[in-house]
């Protein structure tokens, strides 16, 4: 039926097939964190092995008397170590990383899905003969175009791929769940959306969405890895062979930066996602300076644009706070991104309010 | 890597620093020492405690959460300044529970004493916070940078090389020629530099990035801005409403206001004298049998414009093209038809005449529509009905419009004769009919037919009263019924003396941010320390705040101040001495003149 085959039926097949590339890309990267795990469990084991051999052969009198602490210190500069290491791959340029080869099919995945869903984005766009994000449906297409998008272009810098099977996994929930529920065929525009600040004000929010994305998923992690170090650092004490029993969290952790670095990176993405979203503000009153004839007037969506970038800044504060740097001010960017997702979803869903553009009825 | 952190063991922290709270996570007070001030020291001192803890980081954060959450229940609430209707509405239906949320102000939200003590002392504690760290930094504007530690190595960020200088050389003139490049290089760079050498060390302190603070100041001060312009400016901004049929002219004095909110300072007497006149307005509908039809789009009210003793000019209004008009910005509200009725009297006297604005009850603009005749006849008269630009019968027998524009423009009207309950003062809505005290003359409920009429057509009114005439106002010879009934234009017209303030306070701030969160502000010494045929540099750097590329930026000086200072060394160093160099060729390759910066670990 290629007689009946329109463009906007060509960017829904785009769009599903993009949906399949990023499973399989989420299935690879988690395969990655499994076989990173292993591999770092792997090494461990061997120096556990290590140890033991040479405490056998030592005089058992003062292995029984130092050996606990010989093996906590052991621990503790361990998790230096591994510190150390995983901070350097995760600093290192592209071509100087870990070949993880099964992080390089995710991510190689991740950029083909990436071009079938840019496809997607744009056959809507010029089927709808506009920008692609003037409904929940585009709003969805191309936030989590720019998920994937700010993903693939903070790798060149930083080796985040740790993160690949987070970002896919949402993307695949996100735009599946768009393409199942929120997609409604093309209609013109209506009036209060023609306006330059359409194309302004919502592509810089989503872009800040999908910054604020990452930093969420840096903040989990962080939160784990800060939950890993506490078990380690109380292991301290414990003799070598508790260690090597003990649980301590997933263990692809152990290949990850401490949670000092990932805290870091973390806040790097929400400061720069903050600027945005203080631009999407600004912009969007402007707008609705126009259309609505004020510029502020606490209407649903505003309500939630503010108490995000409250709730963001209330996070940069955190972080200059004391007491609350760590993984309190992480609690923050979780929550924040929360609600940044809860304003997309809920908000644009149920809440009454003039922004009533989702296009759903 | 996060190198803000500041907890390095003998890290020095030079007075001229930033003035932050003092449980500013970088703050050098020892942790708690703002708690353990216990104050026994009667009222100042409570007070002066109390404004400690207000102007704390941790308050701030505190109330920054609050507010977030404050502001949450608006969402769900309806809220009277924005949804009025709604809040009637949930008066209906939840007739227990809305007094008791009108009693905690939640549907006033944003005006509640709760809210606003929350940002209140918010901002109280902003200008707490704002106001010492203005003054300090001011003064650390002005300030030479901190003297340099006497030891760098214990800093986090450290290096360190020994340059063997040529035989003969003068270590002492190395080292200052080491470090007049370095404070040069720095200068250049942007640090502002301070010499500061003692016996047998020479050194150079820099710093770097004041517009990191300045930023961060002039973000929170913009931040008070927006809300000063906000709420004085409110003071001077007035919205009103008002309506306007095709031919018909507004002219801006309270009078031609339907409603009129002026700000507490505004002299509702000075409007400026201006009148628009609504020429045309006109909308397209996406056509029907494609995606979306019937829906109105391109809204444009084309005006005719005068200020008082000017020109006229042609305008348009626009939705988000509002039009400007003498400081005003007009608005275009709503729209809807307004069909032209004339009755007259059993008599033939026309007693009414006029052009009535229906208000649009669906997308199709099915129209609901009063019409009120007070004198001229028996008894007062008052209609009410709805007009249908596309009228089409419902499988109830009712009616209702099943397109938005003038295909089968029908108006149907009921009529009640009675008191109309306008003569006694009592404000009544032009779009409302109270039938209480009133007889029901047409209609299903009395099973008399109701007045249905076209464009163009009379029909008599019940009980011999007289007739009623829906005008066709097609312009002579047009064909269709395409311009049968006149359309009206509900626009708002704003002042805003706000706006402008806010917008630019508000830009401020984005550029006070992006200052105060990108630009790094570092510290950099370089010392130099003459030790025998060798100098020995040492470098070091120490972030104000986070900065996570200062190891980088430090490896960067190392290796530029490098580079510039070997061939220095050995020109200045080799060519006004004796020639201290007569075998050139020596051992291993290396070349006697030349200063090795060699790394040490
Ligand atoms: C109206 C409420 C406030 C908002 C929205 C707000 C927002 C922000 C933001 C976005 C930043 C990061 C940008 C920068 O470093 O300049 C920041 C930093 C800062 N704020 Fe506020 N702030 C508020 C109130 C306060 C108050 C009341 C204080 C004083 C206790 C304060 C003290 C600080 C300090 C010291 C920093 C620097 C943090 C650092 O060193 O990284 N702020 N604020």
């Amino acid at each position: 039926m290629p007689g009946t085959l329109t463009l906007d039926s060509v960017s829904v097949l785009l769009v599903w097939t993009a949906i399949a590339i990023y499973a399989l890309a989420f299935i690879a990267y988690a395969v990655d964190l499994s076989r990173r795990g292993a591999r770092a469990a792997d090494a461990q084991d061997a120096v556990t092995r290590e140890r033991e051999l040479v405490s056998v052969g030592a005089a058992e009198a003062t292995a029984e008397a130092t050996g606990s602490t010989a093996a906590g210190r052991d621990a503790t500069s361990r998790l230096r170590a591994q510190e150390r290491e995983a901070e350097a791959a995760f600093q290192a340029p592209p071509s100087e990383r870990p070949r993880l080869i099964w992080a390089r099919i995710g991510t190689s995945l991740t950029v083909l899905g990436f071009l079938f869903h840019l496809g997607g984005d744009i056959t809507r766009g010029i089927a709808a003969g506009r920008v692609p994000w003037s409904n929940m449906y585009e709003f969805a297409l191309t936030g989590t175009l720019l998920i994937v998008a700010v993903y693939l272009a903070s790798l060149l810098r930083y080796d985040l791929r740790f993160l690949g099977s987070f970002i896919t996994g949402l993307v695949v929930l996100l735009l599946g769940g768009a393409a199942l529920a929120f997609y409604v065929e093309i209609s013109p525009l209506m009036d209060p959306l023609k306006s330059v600040w359409l194309v302004i004000h919502v592509f810089v929010a989503s872009l800040a969405t999908a910054i604020f994305a990452l930093a969420f998923g840096l903040s989990v992690l962080q939160l784990m890895q800060a939950r890993r170090e506490q078990k380690t650092a109380a292991l301290a004490d414990a003799s070598s062979a508790t260690i090597a029993a003990a649980k301590t969290g997933p263990r692809f952790l152990r290949t990850l930066p401490g949670s000092d670095a990932l805290e870091s990176i973390a806040y790097r993405f929400a400061i720069i996602g903050f600027i945005f979203w203080t631009f999407t503000l600004i912009a969007g009153s402007i707008w609705a300076n126009d259309a609505w004839g004020r510029y502020w007037g606490f209407d649903t969506k505003e309500v939630w644009t503010f108490v995000i970038w409250v709730l963001y800044a209330g996070y940069i504060h955190a972080r200059a706070t004391r007491g609350w740097r760590g993984s309190r001010s992480a609690w923050l960017s979780i929550i924040g991104f929360t609600a940044v997702m809860f304003n997309f979803t809920i908000v644009n869903m149920f809440f009454k309010g003039l922004h009533a553009y989702s296009g759903l009825s | 890597m996060s190198r803000s952190r500041s907890e390095t063991p003998g890290a020095p922290e030079p007075t001229e620093g930033t003035l932050r709270p003092a449980d500013h996570a970088d703050s050098t007070t020892d942790a708690g020492a703002g708690e353990i001030t216990q104050p026994a020291l009667g009222l100042v001192g409570w007070l002066r405690w109390g404004w400690r803890q207000l102007t704390s980081m941790r308050t701030a954060l505190v109330l920054l959460l609050l507010l977030a959450i404050a502001a949450v229940p608006g969402s769900i609430v309806p809220q009277r300044s924005a949804d009025p209707n709604g809040v009637t509405q949930y008066y209906v239906d939840n007739p227990d529970l809305a007094p008791v949320l009108d009693g905690l102000q939640l549907f006033d939200v944003y005006t509640s004493i709760w809210f606003s003590a929350i940002y209140i002392l918010l901002f109280i504690s902003l200008i707490g916070c704002v106001i010492p760290r203005t003054r300090h930094h001011w003064k650390a504007l002005r300030a030479r940078p901190p003297r340099t530690p006497a030891r760098l190595e214990r800093l986090a960020d450290f290096r360190s090389s020994i340059i063997e200088l040529p035989a003969g050389a003068a270590p002492d003139t190395a080292a200052a020629t080491a470090i007049e490049v370095a404070a040069d290089q720095l200068k250049r760079g942007g640090y502002r530099v301070e010499r500061y050498d003692s016996r047998g060390t020479l050194s150079v302190s820099a710093e770097r990035g004041y517009v990191r603070e300045t930023g961060n100041l002039v973000f929170h001060t913009a931040l008070i801005g927006v809300l000063v312009a906000v709420g004085v400016g409110g003071g001077f901004t007035y919205t009103g409403q008002g309506v306007i049929i095709e031919g018909g002219t507004f002219v801006n004095t309270l009078l031609d206001y339907t409603s009129f909110n002026p700000g507490r300072f505004v002299d509702e007497e000075t409007l400026t004298p201006y009148s628009l006149t609504l020429d045309d307005f006109s909308v397209t509908y996406q056509p029907s049998g494609t995606q979306g039809a019937g829906q109105a789009g391109d809204f444009v009210a084309h005006l005719t414009t005068q200020i008082a003793g000017e020109s006229a000019q042609q305008g348009e209004v626009r939705v988000n093209h509002p039009l400007d008009m003498a400081g005003d910005r007009i608005y275009l509200m709503g729209n809807g038809y307004a069909p032209t009725i004339t009755i007259r009297n059993s008599d033939g006297i026309v007693v009414f005449s006029e052009s009535v604005p229906f208000l649009a009850q669906d997308t199709n603009m099915t129209s609901l529509g009063v019409i009120k005749v007070p004198d001229g006849m028996p008894e007062q008269l008052g209609l009410v009905g709805f007009f249908y630009p596309t009228q089409a019968p419902l499988t109830t027998g009712a009616f209702a419009s099943a397109y938005p524009s003038l295909v089968n423009p029908v108006i149907t009207l009921d009529v009640y004769e009675g008191d109309l309950g306008i003569d006694d003062g009592t404000p009544r809505s032009v779009y409302a009919l109270d039938t209480t005290d009133m007889t029901q003359l047409t209609g299903r409920k009395i099973d008399v037919d109701s007045i249905e009429l076209a464009p163009g057509e009379t029909a008599d009114l019940p009980a011999g009263l007289g007739t009623i005439t829906f005008e066709n106002e097609s312009p002579a010879g047009a064909e269709g019924y395409d311009e049968s009934v006149k359309r009206f234009v509900s626009l708002s017209i704003h002042r805003d003396a706000a706006a402008t303030w806010v917008l630019l306070f508000a830009v401020l701030a984005v550029l006070g941010l992006l200052a105060a969160l990108f630009i790094p502000r570092r510290r950099l010494w370089v010392k130099a320390t003459p030790d025998g045929r060798t100098v020995r540099l040492e470098y070091a750097g120490l972030a104000r705040g986070e900065d996570p590329a200062i190891a980088a930026a430090l490896d960067q000086f190392v290796e530029r101040h490098g580079d510039a200072v070997a061939p220095l060394l050995r020109e200045t160093l080799t060519t006004p001495g004796p020639p201290t160099a007569p075998d050139r060729d020596d051992v291993d390759g290396s070349e006697p003149g030349r200063a090795d910066p060699r790394p040490v670990d």
